[in-house]
């Protein structure tokens, strides 16, 4: 992979948490205009690393790049789409206002607000206080809040949590057709079955990259059927 | 600086105000009600009313934004909007002033209508102007609110947030001159009330209750109490970090 064709671009970064090291010297990089799953059992700094990357993360030492430039800088705020774990919106607003502030900090055009709400499927509970949603339909508000900006890279913390099987389907159709207009996606996953959608695969343990390449190819290096065998064969190879 | 930031950053905080009608009853009516209560607590002795009336217009509005910002930015911090609105094109400057501009509507709403009820309804009297009155009950409340966010960023719960109330204002309370003449307490108890912001509030609002003058004091305690905003908003910013451990 060429250095240019890079989103971002990870060198040896060291992050303590707590007095806990949880990324111990990191190096990756992440393609542009393509699906990047970040996989990785719960716990193995999969959240750090992107918080890292979204520029929210205090680093010990180590280099983040994101979109040319370093991460967190000014410049990237309106580039980089961010959406965290849990759902970060206004429990005690309905979805559209939290969309509607959102969308005005961020400079997006009112229109974006509908769109917005209909790419996550929420058209129906839009006007309702998101404190009594779903677990799931709050994540829909908080992934849809990213997508107000078209960001240039979207950072996904487990969008899919807790959502059903057919809406899983239609997020990730959803993600495709961003990468297809462009967009670089990163998503983190402890579901090693999500991996069988993404182009490229992180795989993460302990802190440390085990692999990072192209699906086909970590599978056909492995000789697996599927992304949690080549996971199994790569920590057993490890140990 | 944004203005379209600050703007729909204090329509979002005045939403979700709205959207809880309690709370903003309970800002609306509880300082009407202890007005009330106070002047027939003190029905024998009616100069007490006439005496703390008029500077509790002005201290309502900073002990509920206290309360109100200190919970609505430990909220912020732990539902990770904070972290989320740092991650976006926002200075944290329009976070504050936007902060700043919905309390301060809500204590222009606040003071008039305590000052409505106090002066209009229970006889208060006032021999400046009331509006001025107001105009230090904002004042008031945006004092409040600075200090709800600096103090907020020590809290880790909301249990801990509320308690910082009786912590930080009770005293003030205390020590500002409401109570006691400041003269008439310990000496060196009339000395920390000169470096309470709160003192100053309450001199401000006694004088303009006593006379129609507006006199240099009355400036210098505006002064004094619009540089402790700035210095408590200075060190809330300060904890608004856009990265965090």
């Amino acid at each position: 992979m060429a250095v240019n064709d890079a989103a971002i671009s990870i060198r040896d970064l060291v992050v303590d948490r707590g007095g806990h090291r949880v990324l111990d010297g990191v190096s990756v990089e992440v393609a542009a205009g393509r699906i990047t799953g970040l996989l990785g059992p719960s716990g193995c700094g999969k959240s750090t690393l992107m918080r890292s990357i979204v520029g929210v993360q205090i680093v010990a030492s180590g280099r983040v790049d994101v979109l040319g430039l370093p991460a967190g800088a000014p410049g990237l705020r309106s580039d980089v789409g961010y959406v965290t774990q849990a759902p970060s919106v206004y429990l005690d607003l309905t979805a559209r206002q939290n969309l509607d502030y959102f969308a005005r900090v961020l400079d997006a055009p009112a229109q974006r607000v509908a769109e917005a709400i209909a790419s996550v499927d929420l058209a129906s509970s839009a006007d309702r206080p998101v404190g009594s949603l779903s677990g799931g339909q709050r994540a829909r508000v908080s992934l849809a809040t990213a997508l107000l900006s078209r960001p240039r890279l979207l950072v996904l913390d487990e969008p899919t949590v807790g959502l059903d099987p057919v809406l899983r389907g239609e997020l990730w159709a959803g993600f495709r057709d961003l990468a297809d207009a462009g967009t670089t996606l990163l998503v983190s996953s402890h579901v090693m079955d999500e991996a069988d959608r993404c182009d490229d695969i992180v795989l993460m343990r302990d802190g440390a990259i085990l692999a990072a390449t192209a699906r086909e190819q970590l599978l056909t290096e492995t000789g697996a059927d599927g992304v949690e065998q080549a996971f199994l064969r790569l920590v057993g190879a490890g140990s | 600086m944004s203005p379209r930031v600050v703007l729909s950053t204090g329509r979002r905080v005045l939403l979700q105000l709205r959207g809880d009608p309690r709370t903003l009853a309970l800002l609306l009516l509880v300082p009407c009600v202890l007005e009330a209560l106070i002047k027939w607590v003190f029905e024998g002795t009616p100069e007490v009313f006439q005496r703390v009336g008029v500077p509790l217009v002005g201290i309502f509005p900073l002990v509920s934004m206290f309360l109100v910002t200190s919970i609505a930015m430990l909220r912020e911090r732990t539902t990770g909007t904070l972290e989320r609105l740092m991650t976006m094109p926002l200075a944290k400057l329009d976070l504050l002033a936007g902060y700043g501009l919905a309390f301060a509507a809500m204590a222009t709403l606040q003071a008039g209508l305590v000052s409505f009820v106090a002066v209009g309804l229970l006889g208060l009297e006032v021999a400046g102007s009331t509006p001025l009155v107001v105009v230090f009950a904002v004042l008031n409340a945006l004092l409040g609110m600075a200090l709800g966010l600096f103090l907020s960023a020590f809290a880790r719960t909301e249990f801990q947030a509320v308690q910082f109330m009786p912590a930080f204002l009770l005293p003030q309370i205390l020590l500002c001159g409401l109570l006691v003449p400041r003269d008439r307490m310990a000496r060196p108890l009339e000395l920390i009330s000169y470096l309470l912001p709160m003192t100053y509030a309450y001199d401000a609002l006694s004088r303009v209750a006593a006379s129609s003058t507006v006199s240099a004091e009355v400036w210098r305690d505006a002064v004094i109490l619009i540089g402790a905003t700035a210095l408590a908003l200075g060190l809330g910013a300060a904890t608004l970090r856009r990265r965090t451990a």
